[in-house]
């Protein structure tokens, strides 16, 4: 080897060598970092990495049923059959489209809510193309599902009403989450959940519900499913057993609809359980799980009759004379009032200036509270109110349970009014004035109540005087609800006999004012009280012109009351029915309350 | 032997980034390797004085390919880099790298110490080294000019030149950095930015590296199982069949996978220094070292950057990413450094 090249092969040396080294260095970074990653901070990336891949998904938990007393089902999940598309696995969308529409309905509002739906999910995650699918067009789907890329058959839960318009207002129908309704709870963010908007749906929503199961799955970097790791199953919601008795409540919505607008409640005297209440009009709410038309919207709220309201718990009436009892009570518990108080009736009674008439022209002389009761004399109460005052007749309204809301499990009750000297004061500022005691006894006036309320305050007064609460919740799960104790309002049985042989003489007397809605069952017989509200006060000209209510446009027309009990001997049943604008108690409401008591009687579901 | 096991690595690296399946790189991989190691073989038996004959041809060759790659070159992840010989996409900035190394050798193994000393001597070899780094930087590939003016730099470092000369290139190139930076494209600008701070955009371009660091991470010493890297086959690891493919192999075989891949890596650069060492003629003691050089520098860029410890530039991991020209070239190289351990013994004139 020769000098130089010896020269330049120790320099070579020494510099691979320094070379060498930097490399040996190289890598003893790289393993540091490493060791760093891999062991110091292991934990703290296999928490990334799992949250990374791990992914929760909510379980949709069975939606509970409703049922009636007997178990009959008033809300149930049916089987509902759902045509999905996975857009990535459909080439041309235009192209499946047209196939699908071959073999089931799709409508131009369903394509643009599937190609609204396509943009904002991932090209894996199915779309609906629609619910609600029967069983032929299943069939067509599925036969020519090769045909059809992407397409899908999915199988889901549809609440489903099958008494329809005959619970509409009771149970009430549910519908998408409003963003206002949202609440943190998890179920609530699963796509397509539905939660209850009105009625008893509404009411027991939570108890409905159940609760959401979860999923852990784990998923790739675009989200996509790829298994899943462990389940926690949901828990379905619960059973919710009302006191109703379907097929009364089917028979009261048919025998209701033959009115333009009516309502009525059927209660257990003892218990308070409501075993049938209705509100006529009504619609499907099978329609609104569905989703309703703007169109069948706008009818639904435009329509003077309220179809959408529940007149059983939130219409509010004058009471008109089914108020009698109540002041009848109110002056015998004052004892300024004796029980064998009489008083004569020439059709009408002056106080001050003013004429207040019965509505008998020609008067009903010499009367007792049995009598007045039964022939409905206005001026007996004029007399007698005018000696108690509206305070006590407040008072004892209230006891009744008039003027309050009865808190029953549903959304929407309404409380009424019952007036008295501070409530004018407070309201309107104003001194209470005699005239406004008379025209109230015989419940007319400021004075409001619901049929619910009419319902409670007849049954306290023919149950022997227990403040009876009504009720529409018979089991909740497996909880068969308690049979509570009511106590006592205090009032004179022999006074609440009074006006029970005043109310039976109403049906069952020849001179009664209901005596053509009496029924002849011996075992079965119905006591009652007729009321007629006036909605517009009736002019002299008109009193003197001789026009009749029914002549008089719908509106402006009277309402016709009628709450009956039955049977006479050992009262059970209840029932107080409002027909708006019916015209007359006895004309209109009292047959109705007849026919409702006869299917009572037939059902008899207190036994 | 130490090249074949890390190709079987890559192999069975390469089987699992596919989720289990041969197809469609484990089996392309192995084809190309047998096919490499053909070649290997061949490069190693021709004759030490024939390569340095063909030094300067290869050198040009190259260069002619990259200028056609300029020109009429197949274009893909937005850069110009392959032209399309309808079996296999060639990248010739690949063998750019071997060219420049064997040129470089070729003319010092020409050149005195004293010649080497001499600053004006040095005009010639940084102008072979310029034309190729300049010519694959308007691909653009930034990382592959960078790794030619390191190797270039490390051979010129071996064949003598003053230490103060490289003091010199380093503080001016520390200087010139400022004004670099206006020449970087926006991604590259980009990709140091989120280097310097991941979290800045962890789902775009620092996304990567994120995954990147959980997947290793997770891993922990023992790995998570062959086939169980739960982060790679989910594909949150982006690239996982080619940059990176080492976080693929760390996360499921752990740090101890990890330190068998190391021990063979440096025993592989270890053999190619000895090899260099061992040869009496400076050519191959140039062409040894330098093509180990460039083999290390391609482990340690590819594994610190999927490490994390700087920007990702896009080199791949050598014998094992996914990719043709790159292993080819590494065999090649390898073959080229057997050549010269075979003919160790060979004295060549300086001048031929």
């Amino acid at each position: 080897m020769s000098k130089g090249d010896l020269e330049r092969y120790n320099s070579f040396s020494r510099r691979a060598f320094i070379l060498g080294g930097l490399h040996l260095a190289g890598f003893g970074i790289l393993t540091g970092r490493l060791l760093h990653l891999q062991v110091s901070r292991q934990d703290y990336f296999a928490t990334l990495a799992d949250e990374n891949r791990i992914s929760m998904k909510y379980l949709q938990a069975g939606r509970g049923q409703i049922v009636d007393r007997f178990g009959v089902p008033l809300a149930v999940n049916e089987q509902d059959f759902r045509a999905f598309l996975i857009p990535e696995q459909s080439p041309d969308l235009e192209e499946t489209f047209r196939k699908v529409r071959e073999y089931i309905p799709l409508s131009l509002k369903d394509e643009e809510r599937v190609l609204r739906d396509i943009k904002s999910k991932r090209a894996f995650m199915p779309v609906m193309l629609r619910d609600g699918l029967n069983w032929e067009q299943v069939a067509r789907i599925s036969v020519n599902l090769p045909d059809l890329p992407g397409v899908s058959i999915d199988e889901g839960r549809m609440r489903a009403y099958p008494l329809a318009e005959a619970t509409a207002h009771l149970i009430g129908y549910v519908g998408l989450v409003a963003p206002a309704e949202l609440t943190d709870e998890p179920i609530m963010g699963l796509p397509g959940f539905r939660i209850g908007k009105t009625g008893i749906e509404k009411y027991f929503d939570k108890e409905l519900r159940g609760k959401a199961g979860t999923s852990r799955i784990e998923i790739n970097a675009v989200g996509r499913e790829v298994r899943e790791i462990s389940s926690i199953p949901g828990k379905d919601g619960d059973r919710v057993g009302l006191t109703l008795d379907a097929e009364l409540q089917i028979y009261c919505q048919s025998r209701l609809a033959q009115e333009k607008s009516a309502s009525a409640v059927i209660m257990d005297a003892v218990n308070g359980q409501i075993y049938a209440m209705c509100s006529t009009p009504s619609f499907d709410p099978n329609n609104f799980t569905r989703g309703i038309s703007a169109e069948q919207w706008e009818e639904l709220l435009s329509s003077p009759a309220a179809p959408l309201t529940n007149k059983a718990v939130s219409g509010q009436y004058p009471p008109g004379s089914t108020f009698k009892m109540v002041t009848a009570l109110a002056a015998f518990k004052s004892g300024l009032v004796k029980a064998d108080h009489r008083v004569h009736c020439p059709g009408y009674m002056e106080i001050g200036r003013d004429k207040f008439h019965c509505w008998s022209r020609g008067g009903h002389g010499s009367v007792d509270i049995i009598q007045a009761l039964a022939q409905s004399c206005d001026v007996y109460f004029y007399d007698i109110a005018r000696q108690v005052g509206i305070d006590k007749i407040a008072e004892m309204a209230r006891r009744l349970g008039l003027g309050e809301k009865h808190n029953i499990e549903l959304p929407g009750e309404t409380p009424g009014l019952v007036p008295d000297k501070n409530w004018k004061l407070g309201h309107f500022g104003k001194k209470w004035q005699l005239g406004e005691t008379v025209v109230s006894a015989i419940g007319q006036g400021y004075i409001q109540t619901t049929p619910l309320q009419l319902a409670v305050m007849l049954a306290r007064i023919v149950n022997g005087g227990r403040a009876v609460k009504p009720t529409l919740l018979h089991t909740l799960g497996t909880e068969v609800m308690p049979q509570p104790e009511f106590k006592s309002l205090g009032i004179s049985p022999h006074h609440l006999e009074l006006v029970k042989k005043g109310m039976a003489n109403v049906v069952n007397h020849q001179k009664g004012t209901a005596h053509a809605s009496r029924i002849e069952d011996k075992a079965f017989q119905m006591g009652g009280k007729t009321g007629t509200a006036q909605v517009r006060r009736i002019t002299a000209k008109q009193r003197a012109e001789g026009v009749k209510n029914e002549d008089l446009p719908w509106k402006q027309r009277h309402h016709a009351l009628f709450t009956a009990f039955a049977p006479l001997k050992k009262p059970r049943y209840v029932c107080a029915v409002v027909v708006e604008h019916g015209v007359s108690g006895s004309g209109t409401a009292a047959p109705l309350a007849r026919d409702l008591m006869l299917k009572t009687k037939e059902r008899d579901p207190a036994s | 032997m130490l090249i074949i096991i890390t190709g079987l690595i890559g192999v069975v690296a390469l089987y699992s980034a596919a989720g289990g399946n041969t197809e469609p790189w484990a089996m392309r991989h192995g084809i190309r390797f047998g096919a490499g190691l053909c070649g290997m073989l061949v490069a190693a038996l021709i004759d030490i004085r024939w390569w340095l004959r063909l030094s300067y041809p290869f050198y040009i060759a190259s260069i002619l390919l990259l200028i056609a790659v300029e020109v009429k070159g197949h274009i893909g992840m937005g850069a110009q880099r392959w032209i399309d010989l309808g079996v296999i996409k060639l990248q010739p900035s690949e063998f750019m790298k071997i060219g420049v190394v064997m040129a470089l050798a070729r003319f010092f193994h020409g050149a005195s110490l004293e010649d080497v000393k001499h600053p004006l001597f040095l005009v010639r070899p940084l102008a072979l080294v310029a034309l190729p780094a300049a010519l694959v930087l308007v691909q653009p590939d930034l990382g592959t000019a960078l790794m030619i003016t390191a190797v270039a730099g490390a051979i010129f470092f071996l064949a003598g030149v003053s230490y103060w000369m490289f003091g010199v290139v380093i503080a001016g190139v520390l200087a010139a950095l400022p004004v670099m930076w206006h020449f970087l494209h926006d991604y590259q600008k980009n990709r140091i930015l989120v280097f310097l701070d991941p979290e800045r955009d962890p789902l775009g371009a620092g996304y990567h590296i994120l995954q990147s660091k959980i997947a290793l991470g997770s891993g922990g010493i023992g790995g998570k199982g062959f086939l169980k890297g739960t982060q790679s086959h989910l594909n949150f690891l982006p690239e996982k069949q080619t940059d990176f493919i080492f976080t693929l192999m760390a996360e499921e075989w752990g740090l101890i996978g990890a330190a068998v891949l190391f021990t063979i890596f440096v025993l592989t650069i270890l053999y190619g220094f000895l090899i260099a060492r061992a040869s009496h003629n400076q050519y191959g003691r140039l062409i040894a070292s330098g093509i180990t050089v460039n083999f290390a520098l391609y482990v340690f860029i590819n594994i610190a950057m999927v490490t994390g410890l700087i920007p990702v530039v896009g080199v791949p991991l050598p014998m094992i990413s996914n990719g043709g020209s790159a292993m080819l070239a590494v065999l090649f190289g390898f073959g080229l450094i057997l050549s010269v351990g075979i003919h160790r013994d060979v004295k060549l004139a300086r001048k031929v």
